[in-house]
């Protein structure tokens, strides 16, 4: 069996945690590019220079691209054969996390209590799945998720009559509701099936694949890209500043479900869509 | 495209009322940091009879909470929050002489029409700007409210922030228009 080390995951978590801010994704800075090049407005093609400006500095001066440097988020694939040693899983991330944000300079951004909002100083406790998954590595794939985009997320019990079409609209009603407060160009995660929490894990889940790169189920490629033309024909464009570039992806997961039900739930995330992985 | 140059405090009212939905501006002086839970004390304050930790008036306040500043940078990263969550207290603020806001996102139409009562103006910047936009402060005091650490009230010098002209005197709100021009 093999053996991961409690400060050996602290201090992947801790890196991960500054990387993830400081170092715009690869999937992302393509992105931008690609957006820059066909963006119809002009105030939107700005405002895509302008992000891609930001990312440089970020990523040479080592300082968070944005100050909102999130809520950390993590989905951990534990195999069932690794054995972590040191103490537990859950210590090892908020240590990290503690760690990264201290010694990077990062927000801290939550509140101990949503009624009381004390802020708790060290930006934990962190969010955390973890899935048990055969073999015996251990995976951590972290996000920083920024509030704007999280606050403007939806979910609804749709009816199984309501069909694609409802589905469609749903998800398209939510990233006009969420018009410039989401930071478009988002990256639109979308979960379908399950129930009422399975749907939106696996909208978040979504968020975590590489910018570009569509499911590898061939019917729910075709719906991403179906998704994906309709939401850049409605006209918010980055910022909201007008434009062809609302989305710079999205991204469907699909679960069994009851045979009343449809859920579906839109996590956004925002143009930065800050997610790294570590196999330890 | 050029951008209008803006300085602040505001002197006339002149200066706010050419500005239309849609320009693109440079802003230049002086100018307070204020979000959530900073809002939330001030308007508490009021209703308890005491005054602003700073005058209001003719000032514009920036929604942002920066990241801590690295040793020897004078601010961390400082780009704009999503202004919505202060529009219950916005209203208050622009009766009391406050002139202008910069941040991202909707307002509601109590703000939107406190904006036009009042002569102000609000300024969207680029969200997730942030690294870039923080090499515009020049200069960062502590105000008010130090505890609460990110969310302080700091007053800060600012040279050429850039920003757009959402909400105009007019009622006129950009996101509203740019959407028009490009939904298909």
């Amino acid at each position: 069996m093999k053996e991961v080390h409690y400060q050996d995951i602290v201090n992947s978590v801790a890196s991960m945690c500054q990387d993830a801010n400081y170092e715009l994704g690869e999937d992302v800075m393509n992105a931008f590019k690609n957006a820059a090049k066909q963006e119809v407005s002009f105030m939107g093609k700005e405002v895509l220079n302008q992000l891609i400006e930001n990312a440089n500095i970020a990523s040479s001066d080592r300082v968070p691209m944005c100050q909102d440097t999130g809520v950390s988020v993590f989905i951990v694939e534990l195999g069932q054969d690794c054995h972590i040693v040191g103490g537990s899983l859950y210590d090892a991330i908020n240590e990290g996390v503690r760690n990264g944000y201290e010694e990077g300079y990062l927000r801290y951004s939550i509140v101990d209590d949503p009624i009381h909002r004390k802020n708790t100083g060290d930006n934990t406790p962190s969010v955390v799945h973890i899935e048990l998954v055969p073999g015996d590595d251990l995976v951590i794939h972290m996000s920083a998720k920024g509030g704007g985009a999280e606050n403007m997320s939806r979910l609804q019990m749709l009816k199984p009559s309501d069909g694609l079409e409802g589905i469609k609209n749903f998800i398209l009603e939510t990233v006009q509701i969420a018009g410039p407060n989401a930071c478009p160009p988002l990256v639109v995660g979308v979960g379908i099936g399950g129930n009422f929490e399975i749907c939106a894990y696996l909208a978040k889940k979504s968020l975590f694949r590489p910018v570009g790169e569509r499911s590898d189920q061939q019917h729910v490629a075709k719906l991403e890209e179906e998704i994906m033309n309709d939401v850049n024909k409605l006209g918010i464009g980055p910022q909201g500043m007008g434009g062809s570039t609302t989305a710079l992806d999205v991204k469907v997961e699909l679960a069994p479900t009851h045979i009343a039900a449809l859920p579906v739930a839109v996590n956004l995330n925002c143009h930065a869509s800050r997610h790294k992985k570590a196999i330890l | 495209m050029s951008r209008i140059k803006i300085d602040v405090p505001f002197k006339n009212e002149s200066e706010i009322t050419s500005l239309n939905a849609g320009d693109q501006v440079s802003i230049w002086g002086t100018i307070y940091t204020a979000r959530d839970a900073a809002h939330k004390r001030m308007v508490e304050h009021l209703e308890a009879g005491k005054e602003l930790p700073f005058d209001i008036k003719n000032q514009v306040i920036y929604y942002v909470g920066p990241t801590p500043a690295k040793p020897g940078a004078v601010v961390g990263s400082a780009g704009p929050t999503t202004s919505t969550r202060m529009d219950k207290y916005t209203p208050t603020l622009l009766d009391l002489g406050l002139k202008g806001m910069i941040g991202k996102g909707y307002r509601n139409q109590d703000v939107v029409d406190s904006i036009k009562v009042n002569k102000a103006v609000y300024f969207g910047a680029v969200g997730g700007s942030a690294a870039l936009i923080s090499r515009a402060i020049k200069k960062v005091e502590m105000v008010a409210f130090e505890d609460l650490g990110t969310e302080a009230i700091r007053k800060i010098e600012i040279e050429d922030f850039p920003a757009v002209v959402i909400n105009d005197i007019e009622g006129n709100d950009w996101y509203k228009m740019a959407v028009e021009e490009y939904c298909k």
